[in-house]
């Protein structure tokens, strides 16, 4: 009795699994019929990989699918910090990368994996923090003043720590106050993702520096408010960077080359403009005029 | 090739946060198992000797919290310790020692389940020559744990082993604070989520010689051990 069962376990495993890998080949007969329109492009994967922000904060999700259905290219999105998602790029495991951290970008073209940076939209970074404001920084015209008087209170304030683009625009802001995780008890550095900063944020009452999409998305869970924004030096610029052939084999030019020249179209600029004004009633990102 | 260059690099000379990521990585797993072990080896000897109403159902749900998810675990943990959750008077979130409890809920199912089954199987006449001596069952109960103890030590070293390789729960509640709750696991996502890959790996090798050197020492205290009765 009990070997019929674990036969008939283990037959049911076998069959669940073959069950999973059959929906994934059936899937792509689907796209197919959505493509019937078109002419299918000959390679109709794209490799995007970009930060967590554009993902997460669910601009892609939102403008994907237009893309998809107007040209039949299907993108994969990997989406990760942005020192992962360049060196993803680097490994030749993707054919472009929508990344916000200038300094890396340079350094990604000077090495000759990226064709040409393509600066298109922007948002800005906002200093979130608990609803007393203990370090009094709502009044402060820039980052760099909120962050002196964070650093004089010693009030906690919560660093990303993994050389995300975050992270980075916030080390610019410190400049050479940096505070120093080892000595600095009141400087957490978590080295983890921008929603869980903002729960240990919220957790522990410290100031945070965050995208604005995301602790929007985030907001209702959060015990935080938004305190600061739209300070000159937080300014947040998204580019769009082709990996170079020449350099890297095995790539899909021709899919970069589309999307890119979509995200860059008018149409694609309708779409980001309009974006977040239904759910949280202000746009998210800006465009960078042409 | 890569990694193993950097693996040594970070060794010779020590790295100095590497050696705090080490001690932290340490502390945490000795009491995980320590405290895992404390429960789960007296609970796991009870169950495994003992017969008694509901012990079918009581090993179901043991086999059933051995696969119980890491994450999962580390969300439980995280909804007791959080600022309005029922602990969050302790202030334990972001700490070590809520690191240590949301393992130990991972740990001790594993440790009473493996513990019970040995025990179940190898017993059996120990039990009846203890009985028939005319020992206490206190008695009974540490005679089949201590004349087992190098099968049952591979049950604390999986035990140890399942606490130093754990990332899900530790990140949830730990936090992944440097200088305070990183451990190696979560220094290892940290390099990967950089794009650090070989770095990574490097941490990953440096992880594995660390689990190598403490089952090393553990089965040569018991061989030891054995030697001296």
């Amino acid at each position: 009795m009990k070997k019929l069962l674990a036969i008939l376990l283990a037959a049911l495993l076998v069959l669940s699994l073959a069950a999973c890998g059959g929906k994934t080949e059936t899937d792509p007969s689907a796209d197919v019929s959505q493509s019937d329109v078109l002419p299918a492009p000959e390679n109709a994967t794209i490799r995007l990989s970009t930060t967590t922000s554009v993902n997460d904060s669910g601009l892609l999700p939102y403008l994907l699918p237009v893309f998809e259905a107007a040209t039949g290219y299907k993108v994969e999105v990997q989406s990760a910090g942005t020192g992962a998602a360049i060196q993803k790029a680097i490994d030749g495991n993707a054919d472009l990368i929508l990344v916000h951290a200038k300094a890396s970008e340079e350094e990604f073209i000077a090495g000759g994996y990226g064709v040409e940076r393509l600066p298109f939209m922007y948002n800005f970074f906002v200093i979130v923090g608990p609803k007393d404001d203990p370090a009094g920084i709502a009044d402060c015209e820039d980052a760099a003043s909120a962050f002196a008087k964070i650093r004089e209170s010693e009030s906690k304030f919560i660093s990303r720590g993994d050389e995300s683009g975050t992270h980075k625009a916030e080390l610019k802001i410190w400049g050479e106050n940096a505070p120093d995780a080892a000595n600095d008890n009141w400087y957490i550095s978590a080295g983890q993702g921008m929603g869980a900063c903002l729960t240990m944020a919220s957790e522990e009452q410290a100031y945070c520096l965050t995208d604005k999409a995301t602790f929007l998305s985030m907001e209702k869970e959060l015990d935080l408010a938004l305190l600061l924004e739209k300070g000159e030096d937080m300014k947040n610029t998204y580019s769009l960077i082709a990996v170079n052939p020449e350099k890297i084999d095995g790539l899909n030019v021709d899919g970069a080359k589309a999307l890119i020249d979509w995200m860059l179209s008018d149409e694609a600029s309708a779409l980001i403009a309009k974006y977040g004004e239904e759910q949280y009633g202000v746009a998210l990102f800006h465009l960078l005029e042409k | 090739m890569d990694a193993l260059r950097q693996a040594f690099e970070l060794l010779f000379p020590p790295d100095k946060e590497l050696l705090q990521i080490l001690g932290v990585t340490l502390r945490m797993s000795f009491f995980s198992t320590t405290l895992s072990c404390l429960i789960g080896l007296p609970l796991g000897a009870l169950i495994g000797t003992r017969q008694f109403c509901g012990k079918a159902f009581l090993k179901k749900l043991i086999h059933t919290l051995m696969g119980l998810p890491p994450v999962v675990a580390g969300l439980i943990v995280y909804t007791l310790f959080t600022h309005y959750g029922p602990f969050g008077r302790l202030h334990l979130l972001f700490t070590v020692r809520v690191m240590v409890i949301a393992q130990c809920l991972l740990i001790i199912p594993v440790v009473t389940g493996l513990t019970a089954s040995f025990l179940e199987k190898g017993a059996k006449p120990m039990i009846e020559t203890a009985k028939g001596m005319g020992l206490s069952r206190g008695r009974v109960l540490f005679l089949c744990l201590s004349e087992s103890r190098a099968s049952l030590l591979s049950v604390v070293l999986g035990a140890f082993g399942r606490s130093i390789a754990e990332v899900g729960a530790v990140s949830i509640v730990g936090g992944n604070i440097q200088w305070k709750t990183r451990v190696m696991t979560t220094a290892i996502m940290l390099e990967t989520n950089k794009g650090r890959f070989s770095f990574a790996l490097a941490l990953g090798i440096i992880l594995l010689l660390l689990a190598f050197a403490v089952n090393v020492a553990a089965s040569w205290v018991v061989k030891e051990d054995v030697r001296d009765d």
